[in-house]
């Protein structure tokens, strides 16, 4: 009985064409691609993607060279280097390197900075050409702060009730 | 000198431009259908499939033709230069020269010839020499078993294929495609013989090395099969050739089991549509049956392709000459379809 129905079934088809019935019906649903550099896809206030080092709304330095996410950083991507500020004598970063080769972006220096000076912001899209581009310094950094300064700041306030 | 021009100059123009004439609507087709597989694939993935280069990506296979031609032609060190070059013109001439014999409209044919039938079954099995002189000639282990691999799969699917077409033959009682189309003014052979028409289009599949009987090619296994060492234009000409014969097996399909440029009823609507209109329709219908096939299924298994070729078609098509021989001899069919008794 089995041997006749299975039988009746491979010689009917019955299963290839319910497959092609199956593949049939996907053409007419709508398709989930983006058109990726004309659309992108959302982006949760979590995200971590390109580092950023922030100021203060009167254009003070956040960072405060406590070395806390040099410390913390499980890839050793960061190297801080401290002296006291050229106006006030504060204490501040004289050298403050990322190794984007190096970082796995674990967030780990966001979460360790007390000052939230070192974020990591919603850009992913920074890829380069040559590897020594990637070798972030200070400067970098900085320009990458007062790039994304509205969207990080948004992030933060976002995620601010759930830490 | 006039006597000339309108004996053999005329003639003879009169002929190439009829070549032209069908040949470069086949390209455009060939590309097209690169494009339409793209298209209806990624449709069926829920994907886009391309639609950057011009409107809707309409402009692709131009691209990607401008790409393959600009490339740089590779010849493997170890290859046999001369056989390596001459695989790919094989393969893609002897898909365009099939079409002589395929009648587009009523009386619209190059070559209306009385064995038209053979013609083609004897090109398409020429096919296989394209094939397995560039697995052979790459000199590369890949390339020989995906030759290997086409070589054994074209010659078993041929022999169900030629029982198949055997009992087309039988109902019409001619070799001419244009008196098969005729034959079937009553009813369409894919109703009588409809066994035998999904045989013969799963038996064309198989002979084009489509999906899923790919094994030729087999990316997974043999990473590209017999056209691994091509690259360029040979590469575009293998590519160009496999497209053709999908267009060129469709024809077939069409002409011996969907009536050719018959429209489906002989009634007032459907007749004031031009038969090849009719033609391109069905062709078009199977090509998408052809790239649908190959968005559902995988690859079968090597045994079990060879399983289905040789203990499955064989058998029935075999059985299928005698029985319906045994009818059409038993109630006259070929004086009923109104061919030559």
């Amino acid at each position: 009985m089995n041997l006749i129905s299975a039988g009746i079934r491979s010689f009917f088809l019955t299963e290839l064409l319910s497959g092609m019935a199956l593949t049939l019906r996907y053409m007419f649903k709508t398709p989930v691609t983006l058109n990726y550099p004309m659309e992108k896809g959302p982006l949760s206030p979590r995200f971590r993607g390109e580092h950023a080092l922030r100021r203060y709304p009167n254009g003070e330095e956040r960072c405060i060279a406590c070395k806390l996410c040099e410390a913390i950083c499980p890839a050793q991507a960061i190297t801080i280097e401290a002296g006291p500020h050229e106006d006030d004598g504060s204490r501040r970063t004289t050298r403050y390197d990322l190794d984007m080769t190096k970082c796995i972006y674990c967030g780990f220096c966001e979460e360790a900075c007390p000052v939230d000076a070192i974020v990591e912001g919603p850009n992913f899209e920074y890829a380069t050409e040559t590897r020594e581009e990637l070798m972030y310094d200070k400067q970098n950094l900085l320009a990458n702060g007062e790039r994304w300064e509205t969207e990080l700041a948004e992030r933060l306030r976002r995620d601010a009730p759930y830490r | 000198m006039a006597e000339f021009w309108h004996d053999y100059i005329w003639p003879t123009l009169w002929i190439v431009i009829k070549i032209v004439a069908i040949i470069l609507p086949i390209l455009v087709a060939v590309a097209y259908l690169t494009f339409a597989e793209r298209k209806i694939i990624g449709g069926m993935h829920r994907r886009k499939g391309p639609n950057v280069v011009g409107p809707f990506g309409l402009l692709q296979p131009l691209a990607d033709g401008l790409k393959l031609f600009l490339k740089e032609t590779v010849l493997p060190t170890r290859a046999n230069p001369v056989v390596f070059f001459i695989a790919p013109m094989l393969t893609f001439s002897l898909a365009l020269v099939a079409w002589a014999v395929i009648p587009f409209g009523d009386g619209l044919v190059l070559a209306d010839i009385n064995v038209g039938v053979l013609y083609l079954f004897a090109i398409s099995s020429l096919g296989v020499y394209g094939i397995m002189m560039a697995g052979w000639a790459s000199n590369s282990k890949y390339a020989f078993l995906g030759g290997l691999r086409s070589a054994a799969q074209m010659v078993s699917y041929e022999v169900s294929m030629g029982f198949i077409i055997i009992t087309v033959l039988l109902c019409v009682g001619s070799l001419n495609l244009t008196e098969i189309v005729n034959a079937q003014k009553t009813v369409w052979f894919v109703i009588p013989l409809l066994p035998m028409a999904v045989i013969f289009f799963i038996s064309t599949v198989a002979e084009t090395n489509r999906h899923p009987f790919d094994l030729p090619e087999a990316e997974a296994e043999l990473v590209g099969g017999f056209n691994v060492e091509y690259s360029a234009m040979p590469f575009a000409l293998f590519f160009l050739g496999e497209y053709a014969n999908m267009i060129l097996m469709s024809g077939m399909t069409t002409v011996l089991f969907l009536g050719g440029w018959l429209p489906p009823f002989d009634i007032v609507p459907f007749t004031w549509i031009p038969g090849p209109v009719w033609f391109v329709l069905k062709i078009s219908f199977l090509l998408f049956v052809f790239i649908w096939l190959r968005a559902a299924f995988p690859r079968y298994r090597y045994d079990q392709l060879m399983r289905l070729g040789w203990k499955v078609f064989l058998p029935i098509s075999l059985a299928a000459v005698v029985i319906v021989g045994g009818v059409v001899v038993a109630f006259d069919i070929q004086s009923v379809l109104g061919a030559k008794g």
